[in-house]
């Protein structure tokens, strides 16, 4: 399996200032996927935004696992939702236009 | 430049203890933090006012200034000179702000930085250092037209020309991920990504319901009646259509397959619904009127 679209765990923690357990933790919580390839533990590339943002709120606002987890969940659903009202704005101009 | 009510800002008495200031920030930091309030200016804003008044409250130098000169805060560098030339002593001002991914590193406002200084980030609460690059955002307006195939178009980011594929049939306010296009990694670290917002106003006839495009045809009072065959406008071209005798108004059709583009689906296309609007002849001639008046007659037998 080719490492391009990883990042190690050691790298990711050594430039992030944060321990390895917390990235274990967040996998533990189903908030990140581990990918071990050759015995060297990996984070997918695309991911790297969303662990930046859990580290945030876990350090600068004290946010624990449980509260990262409820938050990363109704920010998907807000997502969804914002997706939904732009397509409903567009269809409330078909009606004015 | 105006005085800002940092015990305002944080909802604390002017005799609040060190406790109180730090709860209240982050009560608010909370509530404004731009991780929990995406794409929301105003809450990205109110973090950085909160931020300020934090870093002036918490720190107990810059407090005693800023609750020293007050509202004259205008003439607190002179006294400060003057003190400093006195008392032969330096003052040193440390700053941290928080950071986040939409957080650029001079957000301190005017009478901040006039008052304590340019302000610098610091990484100040210790957490993220950079290594992915900040993800940029922009807007690209368009027209409809420009959308309805596939194109490429070059678009100019901080100064540097990139050229992006827009997929045909991209919908207006719709986002779309450049990996790779935003801000340089750090520490060899992965390029942040340019997310494209698209404003698209419509300069067309149609109007624009997701795939489908609608529009309205007049037609002739004496085609609807009789039948016949007209030429109508779609958004790729001239169509044919032949009119049913006796098309009443406000008839709808659809023209499968003549609409818009669905996004990323090759070859496949929206349809377009035409609603006919039947014009009833004016200014009649004389003849014309007995013909009318005839038909009448006929059709009340």
């Amino acid at each position: 399996m080719k490492t391009d679209n990883f990042i190690s765990i050691e790298t990711f923690c050594y430039n992030y200032q944060v321990e390895f357990s917390f990235i274990h933790t967040l996998n533990e919580y189903g908030l990140v996927e581990i990918t071990t390839i050759d015995e060297e533990e990996f984070l997918p590339k695309e991911k790297i935004n969303e662990v930046e943002k859990m580290i945030r709120l876990h350090h600068e606002l004290g946010i624990n696992m449980e509260g990262i987890d409820v938050i990363h969940n109704l920010l998907i659903r807000l997502s969804i939702l914002q997706n939904e009202i732009n397509r409903l704005k567009n269809r409330i101009n078909f009606y004015e236009e | 430049m105006a005085f800002i009510d940092y015990y305002k800002i944080l909802d604390v008495n002017i005799t609040a203890s060190e406790k109180d200031i730090k709860k209240a920030y982050r009560k608010l930091a909370r509530k404004y933090h731009p991780d929990v309030n995406p794409k929301d200016d105003s809450a990205k804003k109110k973090f950085q006012q909160i931020n300020e008044a934090n870093e002036v409250l918490s720190d107990p130098i810059k407090r005693k200034k800023y609750d020293q000169y007050g509202k004259d805060w205008e003439h607190a560098e002179a006294f400060e000179q003057a003190k400093k030339q006195q008392q032969g002593q330096r003052r040193r001002t440390g700053y941290q702000q928080s950071s986040s991914e939409d957080f650029s590193d001079h957000d301190f406002s005017d009478f901040f930085e006039s008052m304590f200084g340019r302000a610098r980030t610091s990484g100040g609460t210790g957490s993220s250092t950079k290594f992915k690059g900040q993800d940029y955002n922009a807007e690209l307006h368009l027209n409809l037209t420009d959308v309805y195939k596939t194109h490429k178009q070059v678009v100019k980011v901080n100064g540097k020309n990139i050229r992006i594929t827009i997929p045909a049939g991209i919908e207006n306010k719709q986002t779309i991920k450049i990996s790779g296009h935003g801000g340089q990694g750090i520490n060899s670290g992965p390029n942040g990504d340019l997310l494209i917002t698209f404003n698209i106003k419509n300069n067309t006839n149609f109007k624009r319901d997701g795939n489908n495009l609608h529009t309205i045809v007049n037609l002739d009072f004496y085609t609807a009646i009789l039948g016949g065959e007209i030429t109508v406008n779609t958004i790729e071209g001239k169509v044919k259509l032949k009119i049913k005798p006796e098309t009443e108004n406000g008839t709808k059709v659809k023209l499968k397959g003549k609409g818009f583009p669905v996004y990323k689906k090759e070859d496949q296309f929206g349809d377009l619904f035409i609603q006919y609007q039947i014009k009833i002849p004016s200014n009649l001639s004389s003849k014309e009127k007995e013909l009318f008046e005839e038909l009448a007659k006929i059709s009340r037998k």
